[in-house]
């Protein structure tokens, strides 16, 4: 009996060793939808995946994939599901066309299929001229490009992407996701990785994952209308003195520099936050412009992540 | 199931053909330890650089350093005159072996409780004792109205290798040495590279069963170690001249079987190790004692009793057994049961070790 839910877990933990790197995660991902893990380098993104995957076996906790109970029942998965790693893992001493035919091998298509389906591939994804180079001579998108085709030759219900974007440039980025929606379309349902904003905003619905437990979920407009923070805008000359006159204050949780601009979240529990901040300032002498603006996914990010700054966190898209 | 072994075993070759250092390796490695066993292993000894202390300086002494060296064992490179300069030539690695003959030679020929003369030897060189006993028993030249020398109590006759040529007991357990080496090391390096690469991690995610996985793998080098093995054979045939007397069908069946041996164990080595230069060095751990006890280069019987048992979990040990006896004594395999048995369950110990390590998961 399938539920409406391309995956769900309860309870999901892996631990390795005395580090638990995925911690009670609960999870109901719709199908036909784009969803996506958010997280700094640790935060147990690719441990989630792989237990989803039946690479691992979670210590505790359960979970349905395709409503095929995984890590039990995970050899049946194998035909529905494309997974594509962190790194490159195809052979790079193989060329491109050979590559497609092992995978389309592997998958059990036959042969009339298997020409017909990596001649579309091919086509589709732009490799038709690269198809008798070998992989190591490729660039870092026409890598990823052959890896999204190996994974979609068999034409899979769900696709499992760990940090797909990592290596390839912004213009890539853009292309793979378009590819992406496409699939999307068609009804496939994607789970994502990554620790780009831009990419995570482009999800139908995230997880943001701290350190082994998942700290927010929801569409990325719900999560940005629904933060618990006030988030103030203060343009100053100096923006150092003026990150230093409120940077102390109990009810400032965080404040960043944007260029010529401060951008602060402040607990939304106190009362008006604009009026004290801008006061604190004047106090100070300082010269600056106040303004409540709409919180960023960052905004929840940071938010969600307990406002420690010393720790990684995910890079802006915009950076890039 | 047969098209996706097929397709694992295709990737194999295709990759293997592109990994030139490999694949010189493969016709590499025979060559080469087939000439460096073949022509420098010798335990026919000849030639040993000696020194003579010859104290009673009779023709009869002389006669019997000349036919010590008449024998063509040893090479009488200086004379010493006294014990300390004897002594000092061995020192310093001038010689290996020195033969002191008495002044009281001649009288000490007619007694029969004391030894006539002395052969000091090098202990710090290995082979050169046996040589010496050799040496010992050279008879007293033969001088009418003196001497007549005595018949030999016991005639010694070399079966299967009436010249008693080296090459003729290595090359046919070469073979087994050199599929253990590059068997083992080829397969486990070639998993162990592909965990190292990630690819394992995206195979494990597709249908794939590990049977598939595993036999489509080791198939190409099933190939490659029949190659390999008749390389040897018609090598050791061609310089060596070393007879195959036996079926080459029983050498093959044999030769397959130890082929699967080795090729298991590679596969257990490539499910401990994690890096290929582990992989390499765990080989490498157990090619050493398989050259030394089993029997390739020193007898096994003579071998010290726990070495016996080490020897007896080794393929090799019982690899050469076979294929002495088949290509040498023309032995039929069921003539040969007891190593052709014990190979046939180690290999398959071997095999449930690793289908039981072998897993589709990573952890």
């Amino acid at each position: 009996m399938e539920s409406g839910y391309a995956i769900t877990a309860r309870g999901l933990t892996r631990s390795f060793g005395k580090h638990i790197a995925v911690d009670h995660v609960d999870l109901q991902i719709p199908r036909a939808q784009i969803y996506g893990f958010l997280g700094p380098n640790g935060s147990g993104k690719s441990t989630t995946i792989r237990m989803l995957c039946g690479l691992l076996r979670p210590t505790s906790g359960e979970c349905e994939v395709l409503g095929h109970p995984v890590p039990r029942d995970s050899e049946l998965l194998r035909r529905e599901i494309g997974y594509m790693t962190q790194r490159f893992s195809l052979w790079e001493d193989l060329t491109v066309a050979e590559n497609l035919e092992f995978m389309a091998q592997i998958f059990g298509l036959s042969r009339s299929a298997r020409t017909e389906r990596i001649r579309q591939r091919l086509q589709h994804y732009r490799l038709e001229e690269m198809r008798a180079q070998r992989a190591d001579t490729l660039s870092g998108g026409q890598k990823q490009r052959l890896a999204l085709a190996a994974a979609t030759l068999h034409e899979p219900r769900l696709l499992l992407l760990d940090e797909p974007t990592s290596a390839v440039d912004p213009q890539n980025r853009r292309d793979f996701w378009e590819s992406l929606f496409e699939l999307v379309a068609g009804g496939t349902t994607i789970l994502v990785s990554t620790h780009y904003m831009d990419e995570a905003e482009r999800c139908h619905g995230i997880a943001i994952l701290d350190r082994g437990k998942l700290v927010a979920e929801g569409s990325p407009r719900a999560l940005m209308d629904s933060i618990d923070a006030d988030v103030l805008e203060i343009e100053a000359a100096d923006t150092r003195a003026a990150r230093h006159a409120i940077g102390g204050l109990d009810y400032v949780r965080s404040v960043a520099q944007l260029g010529t601009r401060l951008h602060a979240l402040l607990d939304k529990n106190v009362a008006d936050t604009v009026d004290k901040v801008r006061r604190q300032l004047a106090e100070q002498g300082i010269e600056a412009r106040v303004e409540k603006v709409r919180a960023s996914l960052e905004d929840v990010f940071v938010a969600a992540t307990g406002f420690n700054s010393d720790r990684d966190t995910p890079a802006a898209g915009k950076a890039a | 199931m047969l098209n996706r072994l097929f397709a694992v075993a295709s990737k194999e070759i295709r990759q293997l053909r592109r990994d030139r250092l490999t694949f010189g390796m493969i016709v590499g490695i025979p060559l080469m330890q087939m000439l460096l066993f073949g022509y420098a292993i010798n335990f026919d000894v000849r030639g040993i650089k000696a020194t003579v202390f010859d104290e009673a300086q009779t023709s009869l002494s002389r006669a019997l350093i000349a036919d010590m060296q008449a024998t063509g064992v040893v090479r009488v490179v200086s004379h010493s005159a006294s014990s300390a300069e004897m002594n000092r030539r061995m020192n310093a690695g001038e010689v290996s072996i020195a033969v002191h003959i008495p002044r009281d030679f001649e009288r000490r020929r007619l007694e029969t409780d004391r030894p006539m003369a002395q052969i000091l030897i090098d202990g710090s060189q290995p082979s050169l004792e046996n040589l010496a006993q050799g040496l010992s028993g050279t008879p007293l030249p033969a001088r009418p109205g003196i001497y007549r020398p005595a018949a030999h109590r016991f005639e010694i006759r070399t079966q299967y290798n009436p010249e008693k040529r080296t090459a003729v007991q290595i090359v046919p357990a070469l073979i087994g040495v050199i599929l253990s080496m590059t068997m083992m090391m080829f397969t486990a390096v070639a998993i162990v590279r592909e965990r190292e690469r990630g690819n394992l991690e995206l195979l494990i995610t597709t249908p794939v069963r590990s049977i598939e996985l595993m036999i489509g793998k080791l198939l190409p080098y099933v190939f490659i170690g029949l190659i390999q093995t008749s390389l040897v054979l018609a090598l050791g045939t061609v310089l060596f001249a070393v007879p195959v007397q036996g079926s080459l069908l029983a050498l093959y069946v044999a030769a397959l079987i130890f082929i699967a041996a080795t090729l298991s164990l590679g596969l257990m080595i490539s499910t401990i190790a994690q890096t290929q230069t582990q992989a390499f060095q765990m080989s490498l751990f157990l090619l050493l004692p398989s050259i030394l006890l089993s029997g390739f280069v020193f007898p096994f019987d003579g071998m010290p009793v726990p070495a016996r048992w080490i020897a007896q979990v080794l393929p090799l040990t019982h690899f050469v057994a076979l294929i002495r006896g088949i290509v040498l004594r023309a032995a039929p395999l069921s003539d040969l049961q007891v190593p052709l048995y014990k190979l046939l369950g180690l290999t398959a110990v071997v095999l449930l070790i690793v289908m039981a390590r072998f897993r589709k998961r990573l952890d």
